[in-house]
């Protein structure tokens, strides 16, 4: 038999040697793993940068005629129209970074997503908003978001929130309040509608547009809605209206203090130390309002609602 | 590294003996004459739905010959034991993977070639010309290519520790998750609590991204791809790669053979 | 002290199974075995008692739990070492779509050889396991004997000083077992150590300078094939022809085939009992000696494992 102690010794050994092997192979992996996704990080914000430059359109821009698709995508229709919608959601949230928020594309994307699935209420009620409002919340053009909710009825006839969205672009994009208040009515008809529709017609039918009606609408499609986009833009008009009234009541407060002390007030302190008011009043994200050098009560300058006000002014 | 290339070279030889591939490639020339008739039916766009119908039928064919051959290329060794008489001889399992790996992108590169002449053919016969702006269909080739390059590797990956069955799909189910995983980062983040969302959004970073090599669009429409996006593509891919094929190498060392 | 070609110590393979992988079974326990350089050995054991998980543990293909290996004084682990070993798989499968040729000079690719080299080693080895005819044909269309050939050919194509062969008569016909014995026997003349598995225990008997014998995943004993079984003759044995019938009682004992019988008895009583059967008028045709076989002595520690492991399970353990 062979001598035990030699074997002994180097059988320990060739033990360790074969466990050092296997820890350089673990050291390797986890080296390659850190610098490989620190790499990876790093070139996939410079792709997304890239790819962003060059404003896709991608392939919505290759088949505009919905019909095409409907008969190419066979069975699969309603899974394109999901996934052309999600191309919507992202078109529009992109709109930023195309520039000049762009929207013109959102007519050709609903228009095909409707095509394939005709019952997809969400693409209808999302579309008619964004397509009726004026740039660069929407995409100014009233007249396709009609065409667009017109479809929707169409095939859901039952949905009542359709003429919701009807009268809503009737009332404020095209102020045409005869027809607003049909939708309305027409809708106020329908199964699960809510009393308001009925009320809300008769209102509208007799006083046209009012702060009351806007405030009234604009807070139920904030309220109804779980799309973040549309929840965002309902309450930004919210904030504009609450700024309107509030403007307004401070106009009539200075007219006020225009009587008893023969001017206007020049800065809202004034109005304080007068006793008309208990403290500068702020807008709704806080910033107080001012008297512009017409002496009307206007948003601070420092307020991000300016901006937003202006805009929506530029369009009317 | 030349024992990786004679490992390489044989793959590559099977491959072409595996009669398989040819009907592929005839399936794909196939598609593209379909192309044609389609481009007669709507007029104007011919140029745009046949780059785009040629295009996604050399990535769908690609596809399944990187997801099914690139996990039969160590499976099927491992399978019928072809691997034992080869690991018995002076060559490192890595090397063994490497070549594997390096034989069927090789492949890969001819087949894609091919059928991209193809579709090249069949552009000049509906416009009766090429411009230089047609430039851009290759490098939407070349970019499904290193598309296809990520696939094996991942394919290799998978069936170093699970069943072909389940390599096949968890290398199908991330190539889904690489579609979309753009649509991570607009996910609403106010829905989520602040982990989740950072969570999110390193996922969305690492996970790999298919979508970077998507230029159909640019192509359809004969506009030119911008270099910095290839050297990109480039690098991510040969990045991701290493990764994949590190890992691969690591877990296929320690592997106990059946 | 010249060193052993492979030196085998305490090598133990565990494989975990069952839930949770808890419960574990051990193909190999504590090997210690050593083959000498330039002997034939065999290694010789039932199905599943660990032969091709050593010789799979020595090639790299799977790893100890415990326990290691050294083969020409260099670790398992070390993939240069292949350079000076051969090794045929059990059932050997290689890509079909290759020809012989193809694949011969495709593994042999592996090592270091110039193209002239590499392409006369694969005339010669094919030349030397007999498929020279069908070098051309795919080994799709191949028989398992000839696909046992093209493994012994890549095993010995690069000139290794130890060749290992996992099972290389397994599946073959009487010729081709003679052919692959023959090249075993010409393998030593060259003063190669081979080691081979088996459980074709007249093969061992044959060509090996020593056994192992492996049962349930121990060795049970090494050595010469002689010195394992106590060689003491446990008897003779007479083959005798008898045409007419006869109620001797030495023919009653005897085993009777037509007209041949064979009759054993002690060695002392040998003489005796030839002139019993002459007088009988029996014709002696031969006379052996009965010795306990390599066959017995397996067969005993098969059958000792065997109630050993069902009376493990019995215990419940």
């Amino acid at each position: 038999m062979r001598d035990r102690f030699d074997g002994g010794s180097s059988g320990i050994f060739a033990k360790e040697f074969e466990m050092k092997t296997q820890n350089p192979i673990a050291w390797l992996l986890l080296v390659v793993l850190l610098l490989g996704f620190a790499g990876i990080w790093r070139l996939q914000h410079d792709i997304d940068a890239q790819r962003v430059s060059l404003s896709e359109e991608r392939d919505d821009v290759l088949l505009r005629s919905g019909k095409l698709m409907k008969v190419m995508s066979l069975e699969y229709a309603p899974l394109l129209a999901d996934i052309y919608w999600t191309r919507v959601v992202q078109y529009y949230g992109n709109k930023h970074v195309r520039g000049q928020a762009n929207l013109e594309l959102l007519w050709p994307l609903l228009d095909i997503t409707t095509t394939l699935d005709p019952n997809l209420l969400i693409s209808y009620r999302f579309g008619a908003m964004f397509l009726s409002q004026a740039p660069p919340a929407g995409a100014g053009r009233p007249d396709l978001a009609v065409k667009l909710i017109e479809r929707g009825i169409q095939t859901n006839p039952e949905y009542w929130r359709l003429y919701e969205d009807l009268g809503f672009i009737y009332y404020f994009d095209l102020k045409d309040y005869k027809k607003a208040s049909d939708a309305f009515l027409e809708g106020s008809k329908k199964p699960n509608a809510q009393l308001w529709m009925k009320v809300m017609a008769a209102k509208v039918a007799a006083e046209g547009e009012s702060l009351e009606t806007s405030v009234f609408l604009w807070k139920d499609i904030y309220n109804s809605t779980s799309d973040p986009s549309v929840k965002k833009n309902a309450l930004m008009h919210l904030q504009l209206l609450k700024v309107k009234e509030d403007c307004r009541q401070l106009d009539l407060l200075a007219d006020e203090y225009a009587k008893r002390f023969g001017k206007r007030p020049v800065r809202m302190s004034e109005l304080v130390q007068a006793g008309f008011l208990q403290g500068i009043p702020g807008d709704p994200l806080g910033f107080p309002y001012i008297f512009g050098e017409d002496g009307k009560a206007e948003l601070n300058l420092d307020s991000p609602l300016l901006e937003q006000q202006l805009l929506l002014e530029r369009f009317k | 590294m030349k024992r990786a290339g004679v490992v390489a070279l044989n793959t590559f030889r099977e491959a072409v003996r595996d009669r398989v591939l040819y009907n592929l490639v005839f399936f794909a020339l196939l598609m593209m004459a379909a192309a044609i008739a389609v481009g007669q039916i709507s007029i104007g766009i011919e140029q745009t739905v046949i780059v785009s119908l040629g295009l996604s039928a050399i990535s769908v064919i690609g596809l399944l010959i990187s997801v099914f051959i690139g996990v039969a290329l160590v499976s099927k060794e491992m399978d019928k034991r072809t691997l034992y008489a080869l690991l018995a001889k002076p060559v490192r399992r890595w090397e063994f993977l490497l070549g594997k790996f390096a034989g069927l992108v090789l492949t890969l590169a001819v087949n894609t070639a091919a059928m991209a002449l193809g579709l090249l053919l069949v552009m000049i016969y509906v416009k009766h010309s090429l411009e230089g702006s047609d430039a851009a269909v290759l490098v939407a080739v070349y970019f499904i290519w290193l598309k296809l390059a990520l696939i094996v590797a991942l394919a290799l990956l998978f069936s170093c520790f699970t069943t072909p069955l389940l390599a096949i799909l968890f290398t199908v189910g991330l190539y889904i998750v690489g579609l979309y995983v753009q649509e991570l980062r607009n996910l609403p983040v106010e829905v989520m609590s602040p982990a989740m969302a950072a969570f999110t959004r390193w996922l969305s970073y690492l996970l790999p991204n298919f979508e970077n090599f998507n230029v159909m669009a640019l192509a359809a429409h004969g506009r030119a791809v911008p270099g910095a996006l290839i050297l990109q593509n480039t690098l991510y891919t040969v990045v991701y790669c290493a990764i994949v094929l590190t890992a691969a190498a690591a877990v296929f060392s320690r592997k106990n053979l059946k | 002290m010249p060193a052993s070609a492979i030196e085998i110590e305490n090598l133990t393979k565990e494989y975990p199974f069952g839930f949770l992988h808890l419960k574990k079974k051990t193909s190999l326990e504590g090997l210690n075995m050593q083959v000498e350089t330039g002997e034939v050995f065999g290694f010789i054991g039932p199905n599943g008692a660990g032969k091709s998980t050593t010789i799979k543990l020595l090639m790299g293909l799977i790893f100890p739990t415990a326990g290691s290996a050294r083969i020409l004084r260099k670790p398992i682990s070390d993939v240069e070492m292949h350079r000076n070993i051969g090794y045929l798989p059990e059932q050997p499968y290689f890509y079909d779509y290759l020809t012989a040729a193809e694949v011969l000079d495709y593994f042999a690719r592996f090592h270091d050889l110039t193209a002239a080299d590499r392409k006369e080693r694969v005339e010669r080895m094919l030349k030397k396991v007999g498929l020279e005819t069908a070098r051309k044909i795919q080994l799709r269309k191949y028989s398992k004997g000839m696909l046992q050939r093209v493994g012994l050919a890549q095993a010995i194509l690069h000139d290794p000083k130890v060749v290992i062969l996992d099972e290389p008569m397994s599946g073959l016909d009487p010729v081709g077992r003679r052919e692959v014995r023959d090249i075993i026997l010409e393998l030593k003349k060259d003063g190669k150590t081979v080691m081979f598995s088996t459980h074709i225990l007249s093969d061992a008997e044959m060509l090996c300078d020593r056994v192992g014998v492996i049962v349930g995943g121990k060795l049970h004993g090494v050595g010469a094939p002689g010195t394992l079984v106590d060689m003491k003759t446990q008897g003779m044995e007479i083959l005798f022809e008898l045409a007419a019938a006869s109620n001797a009682p030495l023919i009653a004992k005897a085993t009777r085939t037509g007209d041949r019988y064979r009759l054993q008895v002690a060695e002392e009583e040998l003489y005796a009992a030839i002139e019993q059967l002459r007088a009988a008028g029996a014709r002696i045709l031969s006379v052996s000696e009965v010795k306990a076989t390599l066959e017995e002595f397996f067969m005993n520690l098969v059958a000792a494992d065997r109630a050993q492991a069902s009376a493990v399970e019995v215990s419940g353990k």
